[in-house]
C-alpha cells in the first residue's frame, strides 16, 4: 500500500460531517498554523514541501504564494479552482464530495498564510450537488468557530464562500476564473499583471487547484520536509489520478509520485488491467490536452527506461516521444478505439469551449473540428493530414491563454504517432462508415492495407 | 433583444428573493455584480429552467447593472437556457472518455425510445435529449446530468427506469 495523505480517511464512516472529521484530527493544521506559526512560516513549509500545482501546469505552489503582493496594502484573496473540466479529470469532485472539510481546512490554513480575509471556492456549475455539500460544510465550520471574526482568538478574520460557474471549461484558466467570479464572461486576461499583483477586483490573488489546497493541512501538520520525502526528485508528494476508458477499475486513486505506469495500470490495488481481453492501444496520461502515447511508449520511455508517474518521466522525450502528468486524467484506450474519432471528439470539445477572444483559437479550433470530422466520415483528402498539422501549429503559442495550446497538442500527437490511421481513413472510406469501425476489425488487422497504396 | 418568441411568467417569490439577497451578501458592498452567476442559477431553477429577456432584465434591475451585462453572461455560459426546455433534460456527456464506454449508442437508444432527435423536446414537453461536453464523470460513463444531479454507469435498463420515474414524478431536479 502506498502512502495516502488526502484519501487516508476517506473510508471513515461519516467523514463528510464536521464532527467525525474533527474527531479524526481535522482542523489541527489551522490550530497549529495560527497558534504556533507565523503566516510566512507556513509559506516556507509549503515551499520546502516541493508541492506543485495539481491543476495541470505543475507550478511550485510555495513559489506562487511568495509572489503575492503584500506591500500594496490591498485586500488579498485566495481562490480555489474547483472548475474541474478537463476531459478525463474527475478527482477534485471526489475529494470535495466525500471529504469536503479537508478542502475547507486547507482553505483556512492557506488563507492565513497569505493574509487573505475573504476567500472563495469557484466550483463548476454542473457540480451543483457538490456546491451544496460545500455550502453546508462551510456553515458547519463557521458554527464551530473556524471561520468568521477573530478565529481562535488570534485576531485573524476570514470569510469563505462557494461560488458556482455555469458551464465553461475556459473558467479553469485562472484569469478567466477571476473574470467569471466578478460576474462576467470567462475571457482570460492578458498577463502581466499576474493575479498575484492584480487579480480578483484588482486585488492580489492566489488561485490554486482543490488538490493543491487539500495537501496543505498535511504539510503544516507534518512539515514540508516530510512531504518532500514522498515521491521522487522534483515530483514530491502524492497525486490523485482519475482513470477512465477501457480499464477494469476506473475511478479515483491516490498514488505516491514515482509509481510505475505499469504497476498503476496492472496491479489490483489500482486499475487491475484492461477491461476486456482487447489489448492496450494508447494512453492519455494527464487529461485531454496532453499528447496521446502509443502502446510502445507507455510503459517505457524512448530510452528504454521505465515510465513512472512523475512530472519528469511522463514528459521524458518531450512531445516527440513523451507526454505530461497534467491534471492526472488518465484515459486508457484499447484497440477498439479510433484515434481519429477521439481526436475529432476532443477538437469539437475545444471548439465548443474556446472563448472566442483570439482568432487563431476561435477559428482554428473550428477548422480542426471540421477537417477531422470529414476524415472520420470518409470524406477526407490526402492533403488534409498536412492541413491539420499546419492549423495546429498556427494556433499553438499564438493565443492569450493556454487553451489554444491545449487544442493543438492532442491533434499534433495523434498525427505524430498514428498517421497511418489517418491515412487509412482517407484511403478506405467504405471501411469506416460504421461509427464503431474498429470494434469488428481493429486497426492492427487492416494496417497492412495502408502501406500497399501507392500515393 | 426586445422581442422574445416565448412568454414567461416572472415569479420573484419571497423565498427566491431571500436566497438572492443571501448570495449578494457573499461579496463586498461595491462588488455585487459578482453574484450574477449564482443568482442566474437560482432564478432559472425557479422559472422552469430557462431565462427570458424579461427575466434577465429583472436580474439586471436587482443587481443594478445594465441588461447587456446579464445578456452577455447568459449567452456565454452553456448552463443558461434562453428558450423553454423539456422538463427533464437528459444531458449526456458525449466527450471522448464517455464515448469509449458506449455513450453514442445509448443516446441513440434514448432518442429512439422517446421518439425525438438530439435537441428536440417530446410533444408533451417532458423530455429533451442533449449532448454536452465533459461533465467530470469519465470513470462512471455512460452518464448524464439531470437537474442538479448526475446519473452514472447508465445502461439501457437504467434509462428505461429513469424515463418511467420521470413520468411518475419521482425525480427531484433541484436540491433547495
Amino acid at each position: 500500500m502506498s502512502k495516502k495523505i488526502l484519501l487516508d480517511k476517506i473510508n471513515v464512516p461519516g467523514i463528510k460531517t464536521y464532527e467525525v472529521y474533527r474527531q479524526n484530527g481535522g482542523y489541527a493544521s489551522v490550530e497549529k498554523a495560527m497558534k504556533e506559526m507565523t503566516p510566512d512560516a507556513v509559506v516556507e513549509e509549503v515551499k520546502n514541501s516541493g508541492l506543485r500545482g495539481r491543476g495541470g501546469a505543475g507550478f511550485p505552489a510555495g513559489l506562487k504564494w511568495s509572489f503575492i503582493d503584500k506591500k500594496s496594502g490591498k485586500p488579498r484573496h485566495l481562490v480555489c479552482n474547483a472548475d474541474e473540466s478537463e476531459p478525463g479529470t474527475f478527482k477534485d469532485r471526489y475529494l470535495m464530495e466525500f471529504i469536503p472539510h479537508l478542502l475547507i481546512e486547507g482553505m483556512i490554513t492557506s488563507s492565513f498564510a497569505l493574509g487573505a480575509n475573504l476567500s472563495y471556492i469557484y466550483i463548476r456549475g454542473e457540480y451543483m450537488w457538490v456546491y451544496k455539500i460545500l455550502e453546508r460544510a462551510i456553515a458547519e465550520a463557521k458554527a464551530a468557530g473556524w471561520l468568521g471574526k477573530n478565529i481562535l482568538g488570534t485576531g485573524y478574520d476570514l470569510e469563505l464562500y462557494v461560488h458556482c460557474g455555469a458551464g465553461a471549461y475556459i473558467c479553469g484558466e485562472e484569469t478567466a476564473l477571476i473574470e467569471s467570479l466578478e460576474g462576467k464572461r470567462g475571457n482570460p486576461r492578458i498577463k502581466p499583471p499576474f493575479p498575484a499583483v492584480s487579480g480578483l477586483w484588482a486585488n492580489p490573488t492566489v488561485v490554486n487547484n482543490v488538490e493543491t489546497i487539500a495537501s496543505v493541512p498535511w504539510i503544516v501538520n507534518n512539515s514540508g520536509d516530510e512531504y518532500s520525502k514522498i515521491g521522487i526528485g522534483r515530483s514530491t508528494g502524492t497525486k490523485l489520478i482519475s482513470a477512465s476508458g477501457h480499464v477494469k477499475n476506473p475511478g479515483v486513486y491516490e498514488i505516491e509520485l514515482g509509481l510505475s505506469v505499469y504497476e498503476f495500470m496492472n496491479s489490483d490495488e489500482y486499475l487491475g488491467g484492461m477491461s476486456s481481453i482487447r489489448p492496450l492501444k494508447a494512453l492519455v496520461p494527464g487529461g485531454s490536452s496532453v499528447p496521446i502515447l502509443p502502446a510502445d511508449l507507455i510503459y517505457k520511455t524512448a530510452n528504454g527506461d521505465d515510465r513512472l508517474m512523475t512530472y519528469e518521466s511522463l514528459s521524458d522525450g518531450g512531445f516527440a516521444t513523451g507526454s505530461m502528468l497534467g491534471s492526472g486524467g488518465f484515459i486508457v484506450y484499447d484497440d477498439t478505439a479510433c484515434i481519429v474519432r477521439n481526436t475529432w471528439n476532443f477538437a469539437r470539445f475545444y471548439h465548443h469551449e474556446s472563448c472566442g477572444q483570439c482568432s487563431p483559437c476561435r477559428e482554428g479550433t473550428g477548422w480542426l473540428e471540421k477537417v477531422l470530422w470529414r476524415i472520420e466520415n470518409g470524406q477526407g483528402r490526402e492533403e488534409d493530414i498536412d492541413l491539420l498539422w499546419s492549423i495546429q501549429s498556427k494556433i499553438e503559442g499564438n493565443t492569450i491563454c493556454p487553451l489554444g495550446d491545449a487544442a493543438s497538442w492532442p491533434v499534433a500527437a495523434a498525427i505524430r504517432h498514428f498517421r497511418d490511421e489517418f491515412e487509412y481513413h482517407v484511403r478506405f472510406p467504405e471501411k469506416i462508415k460504421n461509427r464503431n469501425h474498429f470494434v469488428a476489425e481493429p486497426f492492427e488487422k487492416v494496417k497492412h492495407l495502408v502501406s500497399k497504396v501507392i500515393v | 433583444m426586445k422581442c422574445t418568441p416565448y412568454k414567461q411568467e416572472i415569479k420573484m417569490t419571497e423565498e427566491l428573493m431571500n436566497r438572492i439577497n443571501e448570495l449578494m451578501s457573499h461579496y463586498p458592498e461595491d462588488k455585487k455584480k459578482s453574484a450574477l452567476l449564482p443568482i442566474l442559477h437560482e432564478v432559472q431553477d425557479a422559472h422552469d429552467n430557462w431565462l427570458s429577456t424579461e427575466l434577465m432584465d429583472k436580474v439586471a434591475e436587482i443587481l443594478q447593472i445594465l441588461p447587456i451585462e446579464v445578456y452577455e453572461v447568459v449567452s456565454f455560459y452553456s448552463m443558461y437556457n434562453q428558450r423553454p426546455i423539456g422538463k427533464y433534460m437528459f444531458e449526456f456527456c458525449h466527450t471522448s472518455p464517455c464515448c469509449l464506454k458506449g455513450t453514442e449508442d445509448l443516446m441513440d437508444y434514448t432518442c429512439e425510445k422517446l421518439g425525438v432527435k438530439v435537441g428536440e423536446i417530446t410533444p408533451d414537453g417532458l423530455f429533451e435529449v442533449k449532448g454536452v461536453e465533459c461533465l467530470g464523470a469519465c470513470g462512471y460513463a455512460p452518464m448524464m446530468q439531470l437537474g442538479d444531479f448526475y446519473k452514472e454507469n447508465l445502461t439501457e435498463d437504467k434509462i428505461d427506469q429513469l424515463i418511467a420515474d420521470c413520468r411518475d414524478n419521482k425525480i427531484i431536479l433541484h436540491d433547495k
